[in-house]
């Protein structure tokens, strides 16, 4: 069994030096690919509510995450009086460093896929699931605590928000991967995908899968549930008091955070590398099913509108987690019948 | 004969949805939730409605007041205003001015005996109802279809008789019929 171990159960052993080029290839292509996914969100929210979207600074407005992002890096930080100025330099950093720790379970393919003796992935932890939820778990401490260190109310509300509506969908979240993990026997992400090599687990955990796609819209500060940001109701929520690079540090974690969740999604439920094609394509596919996630979330975000607070926590409490451990008793009996 | 007053005639009939809560709600939310999706996928579909401003204009009717022209006939070439005012008299927000002079043999510049020497329409100040072009009696002043009068300055918003006459750099387009 795999669980018990307490390191990375491999048979094989990576040279450190191509460890380091795996993390900064990694890092820069996930960097590089959060503008584009950004341009892509406004595009295709433009085409959801029958505008063109941006399409003004270079060929098909491809330079305008370029424009946004020097905007936001020539601006001012700005601390307002009432506020804790370390903490709110730290919040971000928390942020956007959670997010990008978690790429690194996310599987793009095989120990092999690409020759030699190295995984397309950071690391392979045989406790991958839980390293995900223990770093999503502290990334929620960057919102409270850049919310609260604000001085401003509207940012206090917001973390609020953030707070109550971050523990209740975890839970949720968490109990929609339990299926998985019991059916495929392991915590490991590139195990779960060996396990689908014949089923892809959206089938037989269903419900599971649409557990996930709903507390994993939430768990991203996404519409519907963007209540922690609540742009028309409390300004900006936690982010309110943040300016230039802070600002952008927290919107590129949010990005950075569907990045991982829609991999997450790909290598538990949509049999992560598997595809049709020779083994080199493996990523392709990841990719590509990574991508229909992006996709998911932009036209949820272009279609529903953002739930009331009440609802959000009845929603949370009374329907996904009943839904969720109802899912994972049925699931345990069923794998311990049969 | 005494008319009695029943109050339930005037209940109106509320037709309300299926109270909230249960299982059908939760199936109802998804449903609603899945038309939603497909609504929005429509408009993908349906493609893009925007006019991309500067580039395409939007089409205007072909009664569109918009920026004023002046006239001249076009076998002479001679203005058409004679310099007679009662534009700037209709004007409700007083913004043309008209100074009238003589003609001349060797000086003709409309086909009247006087002729505008001046004439200036404040744009800053025009709220183009059009009561100008009803007022004149040889058609010299009409409404045009331009609407893209912003400038940098106020003194830039006071059209000069030249500049009255003169085409626009740049035509506007007209609605086409049925458009």
């Amino acid at each position: 069994m795999t669980l018990a171990l307490p390191l990375a159960d491999v048979n094989y052993v990576e040279s450190t030096l191509v460890m380091i080029v795996k993390s900064v290839v990694i890092f820069l292509f996930v960097l590089q690919v959060v503008p584009l996914i950004l341009l892509l969100e406004r595009k295709l929210l433009g085409r959801f509510q029958s505008r063109i979207g941006p399409n003004r600074v270079g060929p098909y407005g491809l330079m305008q995450p370029l424009a946004d992002v020097l905007k936001l890096l020539s601006k001012e930080n700005s601390v307002p009086n009432t506020a804790v100025p370390w903490m709110m330099a730290l919040a971000p950093v928390i942020s956007i460093f959670c997010a990008v720790v978690t790429l690194a379970i996310i599987p793009f393919g095989d120990n092999g896929d690409w020759g030699g003796n190295f995984g397309l992935y950071g690391i392979d932890v045989p406790i991958g699931i839980l390293f995900y939820f223990a770093f999503g778990a502290l990334a929620f401490y960057a919102l409270m605590l850049g919310g609260w260190a604000s001085g401003s109310k509207y940012s206090f509300l917001g973390a609020m928000r953030s707070a109550a509506q971050l523990i209740s969908y975890e839970i949720a979240l968490g109990l929609s991967l339990l299926g998985v993990v019991i059916q495929a026997q392991s915590m490991s992400l590139t195990e779960i995908v060996h396990a689908q090599h014949n089923l892809w687990y959206v089938v037989p955990q269903f419900v599971g899968f649409c557990i996930f796609l709903v507390a994993g819209f939430a768990e991203t500060n996404r519409p519907p549930f963007d209540l922690a940001e609540g742009d028309s109701e409390i300004v900006g929520g936690f982010n309110t008091e943040f300016g230039g690079m802070r600002f952008g540090s927290f919107f590129m974690a949010e990005y950075i955070n569907m990045i991982v969740i829609a991999g997450i999604a790909t290598a538990t439920f949509l049999g992560g590398w598997h595809g049709p094609g020779p083994d080199y394509l493996n990523p392709l596919w990841v990719v590509l099913k990574m991508l229909g996630f992006l996709v998911l979330f932009i036209w949820v975000r272009a279609t529903l509108p953002r739930l009331r607070y009440d609802q959000l926590m009845s929603f949370g409490w009374k329907v996904l987690l009943p839904l969720a451990t109802l899912n994972v008793l049925v699931t345990a009996i069923l794998i311990s019948t049969t | 004969m005494t008319t009695s007053y029943d109050p339930s005639a005037d209940v109106i009939e509320v037709a309300r949805g299926p109270n909230p809560g249960g299982v059908a709600s939760i199936y109802r939310v998804f449903g609603e939730t899945l038309r939603g999706l497909k609504t929005t996928l429509g408009r993908v579909v349906e493609g893009p409605v925007t006019l991309e401003y500067p580039e395409q204009k939007t089409p205007v009717y072909p009664r569109f007041r918009g920026r004023h022209k002046l006239h001249r006939f076009e076998d002479s070439g001679l203005e058409k205003c004679v310099g007679c005012s009662l534009c700037a008299a209709a004007c409700p927000a007083e913004c043309i001015r008209v100074v009238a002079a003589e003609n001349t043999v060797d000086h003709q510049v409309s086909a009247g005996e006087r002729y505008a020497a001046v004439y200036e329409i404040n744009m800053s100040r025009c709220i183009f109802c059009g009561y100008c072009e009803v007022a004149c009696p040889f058609d010299a002043i009409t409404m045009g279809n331009d609407y893209e009068l912003a400038d940098y300055t106020r003194t830039d918003l006071i059209f000069t008789k030249e500049m009255l006459l003169a085409d626009p750099i740049e035509k506007t387009p007209l609605r086409r019929e049925g458009e």
